[in-house]
């Protein structure tokens, strides 16, 4: 999780990934963050994420993405 | 037979409704199927051929994609761990050659009845210029009615099951009714497979409660549409028909008068599609969020249109944008050139590809194309000056949120849109350029005459008012206050004089019968 914060902060150091719930809906992250995001995620954590994963729910939230990571390693 | 005509609305609808409510629940998508195919057949006629074989098609390409899945599934479930991630692959890699193929036929039937014409007169022009003679034929037919949306369902649900969010579907029956339910026929939304499917083929009773609440979006749309929209028609017409009379001031208010035509005809449509949708128990996508409160283009594309957009988005920008090639360019531009210039190059590229798309998915014509380039180049510039406009915003001690600023944002945003509708409504590009010019050049303030746009004084007033009920609507809207339950809520008397009231200005203030011309709804020709 620090490893993920690290990078968010890094992308976007504007927001406070430790409360906010709104990342997306908010506009925090734009589409151009999420395109950063996506291929930091994938190098870092080893894994691939999906078009079908890029949806403001996964998004929306630290925590939210954390349990995407984690998912998308078991598989 | 279009959704604001009486026979459709007095005859065929209650009609339906009534074999539906009749028929026990599980043969009721049989009565919403065969309504479809009649409503199709009474406006395209034999062109009904096209929307079965897209059924059909996709149908087996569903069931061709899930085979290979699941037949790949059993080898690699049977495999040693090692060997399982190149049997992905392959498995991968087999699904990916159907749908591309599913995909090409689909886009291409669509490139072929849409836009061979288009591709053929200008190859034809470029090579008279050259002094060659005219090498294709152009084509005399009538496009289907709405194959420009049921083809975005077809290749949305075809990729969907490829990426395994939605069953390949073994019933016909309920495939052909998610392509073709017929209040989304003529203009979207643009459905997704699980948000319809399923409860389309439900057969939901008719609720007293969906009922009047259908009934009550189905009138706010048909007042948006025939009291304002098919108002504004004429003066719209004859300012754009005969641009060289006029000055820029009545262009300029052409413009304004053309935008507000286009939002009321398309929303108000959609209205009466949603409210067609909630009276079967079905909940349709919205296509519309208030446009005209955006504070960006960006923002207003995920207001106007919206399943267009995201259809846009998730089939066309992040797949490009997240592919290998594109991906490695956002990783070493972020390397060298910061967070916000990063990944620009990537995004744009993809948004490039996703703007001429949308351009020509509106039609066969340069002046849509331009429309696609010049919303392109508006967000194009907006992520370039970003930081640029971060900086002066700090500078001026400007909060970003501040009223005046918002109030700033959201008028230089609708400026902007009307000003694509310009281009978009003209009759040609060219046309579209001249009368820019004009606007810009041979700006003058319009006479008290010309600002009635060849209305009467009666229609100006109707549609001063009407706009006012729906901007002050929207407002409430905006604020979130629940309009509809508050109206539901009211005593039986209240509630009644306010359906009373919008059937009552619909029928006295409808721009229908002598002195007006029956107005298609807009999109439909799409």
């Amino acid at each position: 999780m620090e490893k993920l914060l690290e990078i968010l902060r890094e992308i976007q150091p504007d927001a406070d990934y430790e409360t906010c719930t709104t990342l997306v809906t908010d506009n925090y992250l734009d589409s151009l963050a999420i395109l950063s995001l996506v291929a930091e995620l994938e190098e870092e954590f080893d894994i691939e994420i999906p078009t079908v994963e890029i949806v403001p729910a996964n998004f929306n939230s630290a925590q939210s993405m954390w349990e995407m990571i984690q998912r998308l390693e078991e598989e | 037979m279009t959704y604001q005509e009486p026979i459709f609305l007095l005859v065929f609808l209650p009609a339906v409704l009534l074999v539906y409510h009749l028929m026990p629940q599980k043969h009721r998508w049989k009565v919403l199927l065969a309504a479809s195919y009649v409503f199709f057949w009474s406006i395209s006629g034999k062109m009904l051929i096209f929307l079965l074989l897209s059924t059909f098609s996709i149908h087996h390409f569903g069931l061709w994609i899930d085979t290979i899945r699941q037949d790949e599934d059993a080898v690699i479930k049977a495999a040693e761990k090692p060997e399982r991630k190149a049997l992905r692959e392959k498995k991968k890699h087999r699904m990916r050659r159907v749908l591309a193929l599913g995909i090409v036929l689909h886009i291409g039937l669509l490139l072929c009845l849409k836009y061979i014409n288009f591709f053929g007169t200008n190859v034809n022009l470029l090579l008279g210029a050259l002094g060659g003679p005219g090498l294709f034929p152009t084509f005399q037919w009538v496009l289907p009615i709405g194959i420009s949306f049921y083809t975005m369902q077809a290749v949305s649900y075809l990729v969907d099951v490829y990426r395994g969010t939605a069953p390949a579907d073994r019933s016909l029956g309920r495939l052909a009714l998610y392509m073709g339910f017929f209040p989304q026929l003529m203009e979207g939304p643009i459905c997704r497979y699980s948000q319809t499917a399923e409860a389309l083929y439900e057969g939901r009773p008719i609720l007293y409660a969906n009922l009047t609440s259908g009934i009550q979006r189905i009138l706010y749309g048909l007042f948006k549409k025939m009291v304002i929209a098919d108002r504004l028609n004429l003066g719209v017409n004859t300012i754009f028909d005969k641009y060289p009379m006029h000055g820029g001031g009545v262009i300029f208010l052409g413009m304004l008068a053309y935008t507000c035509q286009l939002y009321m005809d398309f929303s108000g449509i959609m209205d009466v599609v949603m409210g067609m949708g909630e009276i079967f128990g079905i909940k349709l996508p919205e296509n519309f969020r208030r446009p005209f409160f955006s504070k960006s283009i960006s923002e207003f594309w995920t207001r106007w249109h919206i399943t267009l957009g995201a259809w846009f988005r998730d089939y066309i920008y992040y797949p490009l944008s997240l592919s290998g090639p594109l991906k490695k360019l956002t990783t070493n531009g972020r390397k060298h050139l910061g967070n916000h210039f990063g990944p620009l190059m990537a995004g744009s590229i993809a948004l490039f590809c996703v703007w001429f798309s949308n351009g020509l998915w509106h039609g066969a014509a340069w002046s849509y194309l331009f429309f696609g380039m010049y919303h392109f180049v508006l967000i194009l510039l907006a992520n370039l000056t970003e930081p640029f406009t971060r900086k002066v915003l700090e500078w001026l001690h400007i909060p970003r949120e501040s009223f005046g600023y918002r109030v700033f944002r959201i008028v230089r945003t609708s400026l902007l849109v009307c000003v694509g509708e310009l281009f978009f409504r003209a009759n040609g590009l060219r046309a579209g350029v001249r009368m820019f010019r004009t606007m810009v050049t041979d700006f003058s303030i319009p006479t008290l005459k010309e600002l009635q746009l060849g209305l009467d004084r009666f229609d100006v007033l109707i549609v001063v008012v009407a706009v006012l009920v729906v901007f002050i609507i929207s407002i409430l809207q905006e604020k979130e206050i629940p309009l509809r339950q508050t109206v539901s809520k009211t005593p039986v008397v209240v509630r009644w004089a306010v359906y009373y009231a919008a059937i009552l200005a619909i029928i006295f203030f409808g721009a229908y019968g002598v002195g007006y011309v029956p107005v298609e709804p807009m999109y439909a020709g799409f």
